[in-house]
């Protein structure tokens, strides 16, 4: 049995509180002061903290250890802004030669689904954005939210990859185990990597959950179950903020993940990182037609394109690419693709508002309808700065459908 | 379980919104295998209720016939700051010659209620005395020093929302704090009313238990109004506690923006002359409409011709009217300092002095056809989770707790 660690480091640019009346006034979208102190706060909180131990276990257990990351651009470009120390820290990871740094959307974005040519430019200027401070060139691809189907598979594996990560969700896999290597059906050879929520979950989710009948989880624990696993390897792929941000240093969890190597190690179980598990024999094919994603009970697209608010909101957005691009305007494209950030359209789903409180936790507005405001307003800027005359949502005088 | 109701209205006879919230909730309890006997000061002698057992606490001593008055506006907790101050300083000085029927003395009036209670307390058989705001206090003390059973008092409003916290009564206050100490329990009809009652009236948070209002809607008519104009409406008493003020505020503000939108005022009240005043110091007299105090269906022709309903309140326990609005299909605007912004999550909420925030919010709903849409569409829906039967459940549980 080998264990594949991947952890995905993201931070949006949130927005400032823009309002109508600034429309052609100003064009400062983004609330720097907010940005600054909650990196701040998860550098300090969780980065730092969890690099250093992570140096640590490598220092210990040299080549047995081994972990993979993905840093979105905003997310670097924030580090060099805001926490210099935690891109050191991540150099200093990447020089050991033990960490692999995957490919991804320098804006953590949706630009697969409307901008094919988008989407490109975004993993590009990613990949060039990795090689300059780590040195490496991915060769395994994470697509936002581990978005997924057979065409974005064939297009991705047309760029060059030779693998990529998404969710092992029980209705792409039926009866088979997430434990094993696929090959995506409609690829020449592109290796399918997929996660194990459901292990994965019980340290990202469940860790801290009183009311979970596994808690406290301990690390022989959660090694019986690895051991117990069936198949190849296992995946636990997670978001980086769970060590100190999402599980705070109370509730155990840097003694947890500074324990795990050890045991895991004892029993023979093996770390490798995804590149090592190109070499493996795909154990079947996966057909995958719908998206399916990590987010939610759903694993599909509804957190950022569940209602119309959010689909309305992505769509204007992508109506202004082909003029945005045409202008020129090197500041007008970095804020428009900044406005791209799949966070924006999460900020708008009403799902929480009937059940999971995640939205809530991670949401800085207020509801979803003052998200979609805000963003609005932005947009109506944008059109402005491209010469457009148009309000971007028409007033409501001309829709049809108007009953009243 | 037999309730001594205390109240000072119940419908067809005076009612407001205190009439209105009694006769749900006493629905809402003979579900439940309640019996209520809901006692008013004064009204006709063959009143009949149609969940309950109504009586006319004067018809107690008397058996004359008395036709029905109108009472004093003083009498009724929810009315205009002006003529609340004019009421009570004219209340103050005594006028020792003029005996009317019931004296013109609002105290008077009070402590005349109280003390026919005496009689009916000793004779009726019940098991816990319910009172309905601070003017039934005094009546609910009696009733239990006489008899022994616990007291529930139910606050609708406090002396803080009517005067908007300046120039407080003080005799009205202390019959408040008064009641609030000798109760055995204190519903509020919101966490805002329960925070209010906390903080000025010295009460102990455990003994208030929040109560959050119902509504219960008939079928109306859908009315198709066609209009190209976009139109703002304010609806309500046009006093201090509503916050005409700011309504015109933001009016300007949005008619800055886009000079098309109309906006109206449905009601009256004594700050409307000074809103009139202020129409025309703004410049907007064109577009600012008084369409004065409406009743029955008219109300509802009001929220259809609307785009956007605002009740931008100074200080709302809790608030009907953005749910009748709702249940129009009107997309809402509702002020945070206000009860029933706890418990609706489809709307857009603004902080009431913030007028910038709402004419910025104003501007979006008339222009985002698409924000208008999901307003109207999921408020519609989410409006009809409020029934009457859950607030008379939670009063079940604090009768039944106390009756133990």
């Amino acid at each position: 049995m080998k264990i594949c660690l991947y952890f995905q480091v993201h931070q949006p640019y949130r927005l400032a509180n823009y309002k109508v009346f600034d429309i052609g006034n100003h064009s400062n979208y983004f609330d720097e002061k907010n940005n600054k102190e909650i990196m701040q706060k998860v550098a300090k909180k969780c980065y730092i903290p969890t690099n250093k131990l992570l140096l640590k276990l490598i220092n210990t257990y040299g080549d047995k250890f081994k972990i993979a990351f993905s840093v979105t651009g905003v997310a670097l470009e924030q580090f060099e802004k805001y926490a210099p120390e935690v891109l050191d820290l991540f150099k200093q990871l990447a020089d050991t030669g033990n960490v692999e740094f995957l490919s991804e959307t320098y804006y953590h974005s949706l630009s697969y689904i409307y901008s094919k040519e988008e989407f490109k430019s975004q993993v590009l200027k990613h990949a060039n954005k990795i090689k300059s401070l780590f040195g490496q060139d991915p060769k395994i691809f994470r697509n936002t939210e581990l978005i997924f189907n057979n065409e974005l598979a064939n297009f991705v594996e047309g760029m060059g990859y030779k693998g990529i990560l998404t969710e092992g969700a029980d209705h792409i896999l039926g009866w088979r185990s997430p434990n094993y290597t696929y090959k995506a059906k409609t690829t020449n050879d592109l290796k399918l990597l997929l996660k194990n929520y459901k292990l994965s979950d019980d340290i990202a989710f469940r860790f801290s959950q009183h009311s979970w009948e596994e808690h406290p989880l301990t690390v022989e624990k959660f090694v019986n179950w690895v051991k117990e696993s069936p198949g190849e390897t296992i995946n636990l792929f997670m978001d980086y903020e769970t060590f100190g941000e999402h599980q705070w240093k109370d509730t155990g969890i840097f003694e947890f993940l500074e324990k795990l190597p050890e045991e895991l190690l004892k029993e023979g179980i093996e770390f490798v990182n995804p590149k090592d598990l190109l070499v493996h024999e795909p154990k079947d094919e996966l057909d995958i037609h719908n998206f399916v994603s990590w987010a939610d009970v759903e694993r599909d697209l509804s957190a950022w394109l569940g209602n119309k608010i959010q689909v309305s909101a992505i769509e204007e957005l992508y109506k202004l690419e082909k003029k945005v691009k045409e202008s020129g305007d090197p500041k007008l494209l970095e804020d428009w693709r900044k406005l791209s950030t799949s966070d924006h359209f999460y900020y708008m789903c009403t799902k929480w508002f009937n059940d999971g409180d995640v939205h809530k936790y991670f949401n800085p507005y207020d509801s979803p309808y003052e998200a979609f405001i805000t963003y609005i307003n932005i947009l109506n800027d944008v059109a402005k700065r491209i010469g457009s005359k148009e309000q971007i949502i028409a007033p409501i005088t001309e829709s049809p459908s108007q009953t009243i | 379980m037999r309730v001594l109701m205390l109240g000072w209205e119940f419908p067809p006879i005076y009612s407001g919104g205190l009439g209105t919230a009694c006769f749900g909730l006493t629905k809402g309890l003979s579900h439940h295998n309640v019996h209520v006997t809901f006692v008013m000061p004064t009204g006709p002698s063959n009143v009949k209720g149609e969940y309950v057992n109504l009586m006319v606490a004067d018809k107690i001593y008397k058996n004359k016939k008395i036709t029905i008055r109108k009472v004093q506006s003083i009498l009724v907790p929810y009315l205009t700051s002006q003529a609340y101050d004019q009421e009570l300083s004219l209340l103050m000085k005594k006028d020792e010659g003029s005996k009317t029927l019931y004296g013109r003395d609002l105290f008077d009036e009070v402590y005349k209620y109280s003390q026919r209670i005496k009689l009916l307390a000793s004779t009726e058989e019940f098991d816990i005395i319910h009172a309905h705001d601070w003017m039934t206090y005094q009546a609910g003390i009696k009733a239990k020093e006489i008899s022994g059973k616990p007291l529930v008092l139910h606050i609708h409003a406090t002396e803080f929302d009517r005067t908007g916290g300046h120039n407080l009564n003080q005799y009205v206050y202390d019959i408040e704090r008064m009641g609030f100490h000798k109760a055995d329990r204190i519903l509020a009809v919101s966490n805002y009313t329960k925070n209010m009652v906390v903080r000025h009236y010295g009460v102990s948070p455990d003994k208030v238990e929040v109560v959050h209002n119902a509504v219960e809607f008939k079928e109306s008519p859908d009315y198709k109004i066609n209009t190209t104009d976009k139109l703002v409406l304010f609806l309500g008493r046009i006093t201090l506690q509503k916050g005409p003020d700011y309504f015109l505020e933001a009016a300007k503000k949005v008619f800055d923006m886009d000079p098309s939108i109309k906006f109206m005022f449905a009601g009256s009240g004594d700050m409307e002359p000074r809103m009139i005043e202020r129409a025309a110091e703004l410049g907007i007299s064109n577009n600012v409409l008084f369409a004065g105090f409406l009743k029955g269906e008219d109300v509802n022709r009001a929220y259809h011709m609307a785009d956007v309903y605002v009740m931008p309140s100074v200080s709302e326990p809790f608030g009907i009217t953005p749910l009748e609005a709702m249940k129009s299909g009107t997309p809402v605007i509702i002020s945070r300092q206000s009860g029933v912004s706890e418990v609706i999550s489809h709307v857009l909420k603004v902080d009431f002095w913030d007028v910038e925030d709402i004419a910025n919010k104003i501007l979006a709903v008339v222009h985002y056809r698409t924000l208008n849409n999901e307003l109207k569409h999921h408020g519609s829906l989410e409006v009809k989770k409020f029934s009457w039967d859950i607030p008379a459940e939670k009063c079940l549980k604090v009768y039944q707790e106390l009756i133990r």
